[in-house]
């Protein structure tokens, strides 16, 4: 297509859901203002096109997915034949899918908790020195960047030549200095994970550094003030005023990296495609979805584990909501 | 609060520095590697680049059609390098064994009788007795220190040859609708879950609550297969535009929702019902008084969903054909990372054409990013 045609289908594309809206609307002011025994109905039809189409999309990318793919998980590869739990016996012996549950703990465990970690630490030292901002500006912006640009970007710097030749990327340059071997990082089982892990973390670290350094701002300086006049050490202050009062926010970033963690797909399909021992669940279940032409129902099974995993923050979340409704 | 000058904090600053060291240098190699000669790349770490390196180059020279005949010699003259290259020989070879055996300025004697030689700044001047009569002419083998240079070839290429620049408008393609369609049913959505009063409002509320950590894969099979019944019955292809307008659409409801709600929820109840007192219908109020309002949160709701559609590889990959025409940045990467993996000037260019349009939003409208993600945002 060229951009023209491009451009004319984007532009149609929006305009048939800001027509709908004023169209629909306008010719509801228009008929119902003539009478006001309809007014009850108008304003349930006023309802109905403000609520309609967010609630068709969510019915049909959300609501019935869920369903459809919990159902899809007893049935055979094209969704037809009931098969009784056969996908799910299939997955426990299934070597990759016991891998995969291995390292999506790992991921669950390391990744979340250094982030935050990180991000904590550096909105701390940044909160004190004048060059702070650009220091955050530049570690919260990997952010912006996409997981397949900063897979791209870390697989130059494990890039590995063989021990003669001069070293082009980064960490065997530096290994070779400090007079070791250069290894091809990306291909040592189980520590590979870890070089994996070290980009989402490069990646997650802005995140919980921009929410912290908000939250950071939030706690009364006259707390901190009366701790250092007491003679309190930064250190002190850090473990005994900071990490307390920000209790709340560190649960909230850490389910917000765990919830990307569970679903990490992008970084293992450009980096190892799951070889080398760095199988994880999303991007298993989509080498299902087309792996021989795919399997719905071994797919929806890996899709229905992922789901597991958010289930509690999911009860957590709405009963905050349903608490805060109340107040 | 004043901090006096202190070893802790002269060590905090080294700590920072270390930090914004390690954060940056990645992306900053590949930036760099992006800008220099894909040869040079290929042989020598990024970190080389900004001082006087040396480099090993083979070379043809050229063969009979040049040559020209002066004093009863057949001479062939040219050049190594390009000019302006500012490269520096300081010896050359003519056979592959010894690819530096002769300084410059030395008489090099080929097997054939023919002679050679070549001067600091590349000009070489080969003469013979006898006329050349290969078209193709001989190798020579220079060693020359070649100053930092960069380039913008590499981007010429990756843009025009690779495909990227198609990419690249079908990545807008992508994204433009797939922020702008949810902004605007959210809109109205988050609108009336505020301020409308109607049956089974909280329950629509906390399934919007719920929507927010479904993790997107428990939606692709079903949506893939409804895509191609949908492709069969009418007879179009599954996989189109509009298709992955509205997964994404799908995907980024319940978060675009739940920002604007938040945000709806905050604005002062009076001012909607001093509207409704004068006589404005919904629609009136919802345009006149809650969208002027509600610029900067739909700027940082903008941002956010639209930098997620930007990076998305999954949901383009799944919803999207991986043809020419309609494959995203993102796709193209990763299939240049399977088919091009060793070619690194292609790949660092690519990566960076493919951040280049976030970054330039990251840089511009940081504060709108920002105040998006503190907001809250929580992505299914």
């Amino acid at each position: 297509m060229t951009i023209f045609s491009l451009a004319l289908t984007v532009l149609v594309g929006i305009l048939v859901f800001v027509l709908f809206f004023h169209v629909s609307n306008f010719l509801l002011d228009h008929f119902g203002k003539r009478s006001s025994k309809i007014f009850k109905l108008e304003n349930s039809l006023r309802v109905i096109i403000f609520i309609a189409p967010a609630f068709i999309v969510l019915f049909v990318f959300i609501i019935y997915p869920v369903f459809e793919t919990i159902r899809l998980s007893f049935y055979d590869k094209i969704g037809r034949e009931f098969l009784g739990w056969s996908n799910y016996a299939w997955a426990i012996k299934d070597p990759d899918f016991r891998r995969s549950i291995l390292n999506n703990f790992g991921w669950l465990l390391i990744v979340p908790t250094l982030s935050t970690f990180f991000g904590l630490v550096i909105a701390n030292l940044a909160d004190r020195i004048w060059w702070g901002t650009i220091a955050k500006s530049i570690i919260f912006m990997p952010m912006a960047i996409s997981f397949v640009g900063a897979g791209v970007i870390w697989k130059f710097i494990y890039d590995y030549r063989g021990p003669g030749d001069e070293q082009i990327g980064l960490l065997n340059a530096i290994v070779v200095a400090l007079g070791f071997e250069p290894q091809a990082w990306l291909t040592i089982p189980i520590w590979n994970n870890l070089f994996l892990m070290a980009i989402m973390i490069w990646i997650q670290t802005g995140l919980a550094l921009v929410i912290f350094s908000a939250a950071l701002r939030s706690i009364p300086s006259e707390t901190l003030d009366a701790a250092r006049i007491d003679g309190a050490s930064e250190l002190k202050i850090f473990w005994s005023i900071i990490i307390p009062y920000l209790q709340q926010t560190i649960l909230v970033i850490w389910t917000i990296i765990t919830i990307l963690v569970l679903k990490v797909f992008d970084i293992i399909y450009a980096m190892t495609n799951g070889q080398w021992q760095t199988e994880v669940l999303a991007n298993l279940m989509y080498d299902w979805m087309f792996r021989g032409g795919g399997d719905s129902g071994r797919g929806s099974v890996l899709a229905f584990c992922i789901m597991i995993g958010v289930i509690p923050i999911l009860g957590w979340n709405l009963y905050q909501h349903r608490k805060e409704q109340k107040v | 609060m004043i901090k006096k000058f202190s070893i802790s904090s002269i060590f905090a600053q080294l700590l920072l520095l270390i930090f914004v060291f390690v954060w940056i240098s990645p992306t900053f190699g590949l930036f760099i590697s992006s800008l220099r000669d894909k040869d040079v790349l290929a042989i020598s770490g990024w970190w080389t680049s900004f001082t006087t390196t040396n480099v090993n180059e083979i070379y043809r020279t050229e063969g009979m059609e040049s040559q020209v005949e002066e004093n009863g010699y057949f001479i062939i003259k040219g050049k190594v390098f390009e000019e302006g290259s500012g490269k520096l020989i300081s010896r050359f070879g003519i056979t592959s064994k010894n690819i530096d055996e002769f300084e410059v300025g030395e008489i090099a004697i080929f097997k054939d009788g023919s002679e050679i030689s070549i001067d600091e700044k590349g000009n070489y001047f080969w003469r013979s007795k006898e006329k050349f009569t290969k078209k193709k002419g001989k190798r020579i083998f220079v060693s020359a220190t070649s100053p930092p240079s960069f380039t913008l070839d590499n981007y010429k290429e990756v843009l025009f040859k690779e495909g990227l620049g198609q990419a690249f408008i079908n990545t807008f393609a992508v994204a433009i609708p797939s922020t702008l369609i949810p902004l605007i049913i959210c809109s109205f959505f988050a609108y009336s879950l505020t301020w409308m009063r109607f049956f089974g409002r909280d329950l629509l509320l906390a399934t919007v609550i719920a929507a927010l950590v479904v993790p997107l894969q428990m939606s692709l099979i079903p949506i893939l297969s409804i895509y191609n019944d949908i492709g069969a019955l009418f007879g179009v292809a599954a996989k189109s535009f509009p298709g992955i307008w509205m997964a994404h659409t799908g995907f980024g409801l319940a978060s675009t929702t739940f920002l604007l709600w938040n945000f709806l929820k905050s604005l002062p109840n009076e001012m909607m019902e001093a509207a409704r007192v004068d006589g404005a219908t919904h629609y009136d109020t919802f345009i006149k008084i809650v969208v002027p309002l509600s610029i900067p949160a739909f700027a940082s709701i903008f941002i956010l969903q639209f930098l997620w559609v930007w990076n998305d590889l999954l949901v383009g990959l799944v919803f999207l054909d991986k043809h020419p025409s309609e494959i995203i940045l993102t796709a193209k990467l990763k299939e240049l990372l399977g088919s091009r993996g060793e070619n690194w000037e292609i790949l660092t260019t690519g990566a960076f054409i493919s951040m280049s349009v976030p970054l330039l939003i990251f840089f511009s409208l940081q504060r709108y990013f920002i105040r998006g993600l503190v907001a809250g945002s929580v992505k299914g």
